[in-house]
């Protein structure tokens, strides 16, 4: 425990503090929610050599200004980010992402815009000193639940460090967002509810992701998909990544801070190893969907795991 | 007994019971639910994010990393559904509610052609059972309601309805835990409050399977008892 802390200058759009997810509630109405993003989230983390069930917050298109009200820090910004360190001294450092700084008292990050992407990640050595809620920090907005009253940062808020800097080094790795724009999935359980030329037309179509997109939901626009056995269907669990097509023929992927549970036919489901990919697509963008078998998926994910294993191993120190 | 396992995605498993929705079906799903979270509670078995029952399926969430979707089918299909039980899960919960707050009364007397009193008389005599919690924390989705009290939803849903509006729709009772927009006939409103986010423990005061009997009260009690919260 510290008494070190940021002082929010300006909170940017959609600033939370997320971690890996609250799991074990949605029985009660309560989504996991979480990074969006977990590589950019994970990488954050090993910078500043936090654990990672570490929290971080998470901002997208246009992060906070923070300024160190309070103590000595070391940080890390994660995704494509336009950043920049206000000294004390009022001089400005262009920022890097994927390495970590120091950050003395009196300093400002200025975190500008995420570039042809939606989510960034801000970690500091050790952690956030927020309160949990049921076993996470990470803020689920829609039904105001975790810290800060479950409501996004907002401006003159202060934000609590657990510790202050101890590690002398600081680390920086070569990683990237992925660019490509096919998205692969798996058929859902209504897959069937389609008709035969909607069932082809969805893997042949491109999307475009629309501005009707958040934490909750991403909206797609593109060729009507065509339901032939009923556009309803009894409320049931919702799955991260599940593609439902309500009754206007136009899918919307459901994403990490997603309903509990909905009614509505579920064409595909993002496979995991994708996830990551699609969430930072920004509107606008057209994708397209690659059908591929649950045995593919799960090598994919193995690889995608092992690829941040890879990453977060090659982590070094700045000379 | 469920009628068809599949996958959702590469992390997720749906056990449908079959299209009907009645409580004997519902038992089944719930029981299974409690099943599942009591093996991953005794470490029986690993990996599982999340368990959400609904009216007729179960959707489990797992941690790719830790389990896959054929160990999760191996597993379910290798429960004896005659030992599952509900009993030592199920609560009773009465549940105060003050029916001076009806915002539909009026108009459900009018469309059913009952008596404002008889049909505050069924429904508080009713024993519902809640075949789900979910959409948004601590939301109950209870039944079932006598065929005479058998409402569609308000052609035009409400922007605001008040927290603890308790609502009916088909045979179907809900209580709204947070203001929010909702299309259900508003009957009446609970000062009991369905979930706490200071209670990191116990958040959620009801659980699926859980049955609740509504008892009626005054304003002036729900006052009081509103005040103590």
């Amino acid at each position: 425990m510290s008494n070190n802390f940021f002082e929010v200058l300006r909170p940017g759009i959609n600033t939370t503090f997320q971690d890996k997810g609250r799991f074990g509630m949605q029985h009660l109405g309560v989504a996991p929610s979480g990074c969006m993003d977990h590589k950019s989230f994970l990488i954050a983390n090993a910078l500043v050599s936090n654990d990672e069930k570490e929290g971080v917050l998470e901002f997208a298109y246009q992060g906070p200004l923070l300024k160190l009200a309070k103590g000595k820090t070391k940080f890390a910004i994660t995704g494509n980010v336009l950043f920049q360190i206000i000294n004390s001294k009022n001089e400005t450092i262009s920022g890097e992402c994927n390495r970590s700084y120091d950050l003395d008292e009196g300093d400002q990050i200025d975190i500008l815009a995420t570039r042809q992407s939606v989510y960034g990640y801000l970690s500091v050595e050790g952690g956030f000193e927020v309160e949990p809620f049921c076993n996470s920090i990470s803020i689920l907005a829609r039904a105001n639940i975790g810290p800060n009253e479950g409501k996004k940062i907002n401006i003159k808020n202060k934000i609590p460090l657990k510790t202050n800097r101890k590690e002398k080094n600081n680390y920086a790795v070569n990683f990237s967002l992925e660019k490509k724009n096919v998205i692969r999935i798996l058929k859902g359980p209504q897959f069937d509810y389609f008709s035969e030329s909607s069932k082809k037309e969805f893997f042949f179509k491109e999307y475009k992701i629309t501005n009707l997109t958040d934490r909750m939901g991403m909206r797609l626009e593109g060729k009507v998909l065509k339901n032939i056995v009923s556009t309803n269907i009894r409320s049931e669990g919702i799955t991260k990544g599940a593609i439902q097509v309500p009754e206007d023929g136009q899918p919307i992927v459901l994403l990490t801070d997603h309903p509990t549970i909905g009614g509505y036919p579920k064409i595909a489901n993002v496979i995991s190893a994708d996830y990551d990919l699609l969430v930072q697509k920004i509107p606008g963008t057209n994708i397209s969907f690659k059908c591929i078998d649950l045995q593919e998926a799960e090598q994919l994910y193995k690889e995608w795991c092992s690829n941040i294993s890879k990453i977060i191993k090659d982590i070094k120190k700045i000379k | 007994m469920f009628k068809k396992l599949s996958n959702i995605g590469d992390c997720g498993i749906v056990c449908d019971f079959g299209n009907e929705v009645n409580q004997k079906i519902n038992t089944e799903v719930i029981k299974l639910f409690y099943y599942v979270r009591q093996q991953t509670f005794n470490q029986n078995l690993e990996g599982i994010l999340n368990c959400t029952p609904s009216y007729n399926k179960l959707i489990i969430n797992f941690d790719l990393k830790k389990i896959n979707a054929t160990k999760i089918l191996n597993f379910l299909k290798s429960i004896d559904f005659t030992k599952l039980k509900l009993s030592q899960n199920k609560k009773k919960w009465t549940i105060p509610i003050c029916y001076d707050f009806a915002m539909d009364l009026e108009n459900m007397s009018k469309v059913l052609k009952i008596d404002k009193d008889e049909i505050i008389n069924i429904h508080s005599k009713t024993v519902f059972f809640i075949y789900m919690i979910g959409f948004v924390p601590g939301h109950p989705f209870m039944g079932d309601l006598d065929s005479k009290l058998f409402l569609n939803r308000l052609k035009t849903p409400r922007v605001k309805i008040p927290a603890g509006s308790v609502g009916i729709v088909e045979k179907f009772c809900n209580i709204y835990p947070y203001e929010s927009p909702g299309g259900w006939n508003i009957i009446g409103k609970t000062p009991t409050k369905l979930f706490n986010k200071k209670d990191s423990n116990k958040p959620c005061l009801l659980s699926p399977g859980d049955t609740v009997r509504f008892k009626s009260i005054s304003k002036k009690e729900f006052e009081d008892l509103g005040n103590e919260q």
